[in-house]
């Protein structure tokens, strides 16, 4: 911006603005301060809790008592797999779809799209008994099946958006340079489609490790993912903030990480395209 | 380019997923009205058959209905109110040159990716808790007392969780918008002599309402769905006080196994957000062709 904007402004304005960020902020920063605490130090008045003592008690009580690892390994599983499941058959769609645009295109994508409007309780009946029958409750494999299923239209539309953005004269430049088939996808393509498939896998394993519909509904103990494991703490006994703390900041820390580097994909994944 | 060879190629591409999304629409749904019209609780088995219109009357006319209804216009309508306002409001001031701006930015997209049972858990414990929430030490702190939210007003500290993890969403779409703008039309009005106020009114506010409404129409279709915040929270409660349309239909098909009627309370939740969806439909499809 080429206005020059007055010294006092500017800082009036951050001071605005760091204390809005601090409330906002503030549930997350106290859980991660309260993880660090003692059961009985963490239900203290806030001013005493700051003073008190640090450990790391809780987080090896968490994983000593609950299994920790193994419903962290469930999210894992489950949010990657059904990511992966998803671009696999998105890509090729997706990839059609960009380069090789007919009639209906624009129907096919607005179809898809419509899909994703059908709220979850709608099928939840049907789902739930079919995963009875089908003795998919409680499984990994069919968590990814559902969420796989929930995303894809969202994973479509996103690389549909970013493969469209690749230029095809490109590809006719390449044709004249000689370049071969497999050349010309090794080489000039996959290089163009990489990001645009990274930022898709990364909003979208996101979206899934925080998915809390299906994944309270369909899952008791085996299969549960971090959401279910966490849920649990809803009826606890005794004390139990600084244990809540501690599995909630290692719930939230990976993907809190990956979401703070995903924050320009995340408008236009989720707008659909609409805002960029 | 497109030759006849390379359409059928596409076509060949892009049916795994339609056929897939096609089946993953149509059997659950179709079984869903299909079971709308039974009489099928998973208690009784062997009392099956046709009923007609029966759950249909049966769920619209129990008072939990009117009660869940008004409760998801509650939290819905309240989410939107606060995130959208809060949303333009944040997004100004992010788009101000201030310090530390990329500091700022992430603090303020966190709550976005805290997992619902997360936030609301986290919410209910260490704030809203009468006893050993922050809430409760301010309020005696300044000499008042405490006040138990999730008890007497669930609907109003459900929408505030959901409130919180949804604004950073719309703010960071209306700051993308609001940096799309076109910084020379602002200061040409300036020039002009144009007002802060007249500025944002004439100029940001209308770029802004794109924007604002994908946000709403967005957000709609996933608050519509909110279960987990309930589910932890409040458990709907008390009474039903903070029962949704989605976790009525939850209680009564998961709960109290009556999938009949359960499945009616479906069909309905899909015709509500389907209205929602076709303004939804029209918005994005219209910048397709843009």
């Amino acid at each position: 911006m080429a206005r020059k904007i007055s010294n006092r402004r500017r800082v009036i304005m951050s001071v605005i603005a760091w204390a809005l960020a601090f409330v906002i902020f503030f549930p997350i920063l106290w859980t991660i301060i309260l993880s660090f605490k003692t059961e009985g130090n963490a239900i203290k008045a806030p001013w005493d809790v700051l003073t008190s003592s640090w450990t790391f008690d809780s987080y090896h009580v968490v994983q000593e008592r609950s299994n920790y690892f193994r419903h962290f390994m469930n999210s894992v599983v489950i949010s990657f797999g059904s990511t992966l499941l998803a671009l696999v058959i998105a890509i090729p769609s997706a990839w059609a779809m960009a380069f090789v645009p007919g009639k209906r295109t624009k129907d096919v994508l607005m179809w898809m799209l419509s899909t994703k409007m059908m709220p979850a309780v709608g099928v939840l009946v049907p789902i739930y008994l079919m995963f009875r029958d089908w003795g998919l409750l409680d499984t990994r494999t069919g968590l990814v099946i559902v969420l796989c299923l929930m995303n894809l239209p969202i994973v479509i539309w996103m690389l549909f958006t970013y493969f469209k953005e690749i230029p095809k004269d490109i590809l006719e430049a390449a044709r004249m340079d000689g370049a071969t088939l497999g050349g010309e996808i090794l080489y000039v393509l996959t290089p163009m489609a990489v990001p645009g498939i990274a930022s898709t896998l990364l909003l979208n394993v996101i979206l899934a490790w925080n998915e809390a519909f299906w994944t309270l509904n369909l899952t008791a103990a085996k299969a549960a993912p971090l959401t279910a494991f966490i849920a649990a703490y809803s009826s606890p006994e005794g004390l139990f903030y600084a244990k809540l703390s501690a599995a909630s900041t290692l719930a939230i820390a990976p993907i809190l990480i990956l979401g703070w580097f995903s924050q320009k994909q995340l408008v236009r994944g989720l707008t659909f395209g609409a805002v960029k | 380019m497109s030759t006849q060879a390379s359409r059928s190629a596409a076509r060949l591409m892009i049916s795994p997923s339609v056929i897939l999304l096609f089946l993953w629409m149509a059997v659950p749904l179709g079984m869903t009205i299909w079971f709308s019209f039974q009489r099928y609780n998973l208690l009784m088995p062997g009392q099956g058959g046709f009923v007609g219109w029966d759950n249909y009357y049966y769920f619209l006319t129990d008072p939990a209905f009117f009660t869940a209804l008004i409760n998801t216009l509650v939290l819905v309508g309240g989410v939107l109110l606060i995130t959208v306002f809060g949303g333009i409001l944040l997004a100004l001031l992010l788009d101000q040159p201030i310090f530390g701006q990329g500091i700022v930015r992430v603090l303020v997209i966190a709550p976005f990716f805290v997992m619902p049972t997360v936030s609301a858990l986290v919410w209910k414990n260490m704030l809203y808790n009468p006893v050993n929430g922050i809430f409760a030490y301010l309020a005696k702190a300044i000499g008042l007392q405490p006040y138990d939210f999730l008890a007497h007003a669930p609907m109003l500290s459900i929408t505030i969780i959901v409130a919180w993890q949804w604004l950073p969403f719309a703010t960071l779409i209306l700051l993308t918008a609001l940096q799309s703008l076109d910084s020379e039309q602002l200061e040409a009005a300036e020039m002009d002599g144009a007002g802060a106020l007249s500025r944002f009114f004439y100029i940001m506010l209308p770029h802004l309402a794109r924007a604002a409404t994908v946000v709403i129409l967005i957000q709609t279709i996933f608050l519509l769905s909110t279960f987990a915040e309930i589910l932890v929270t409040t458990n709907g409660g008390p009474g039903n006080a903070s029962t949704t349309l989605t976790y009525l239909v939850y209680v009564q098909s998961l709960l109290q196994f009556d999938v009949g009627g359960g499945a009616a309370g479906g069909v309905i939740a899909v015709i509500l957000a389907n209205i929602v969806a076709i303004f939804l439909m029209r918005m994005i499809g219209k910048n397709l062709e843009a």
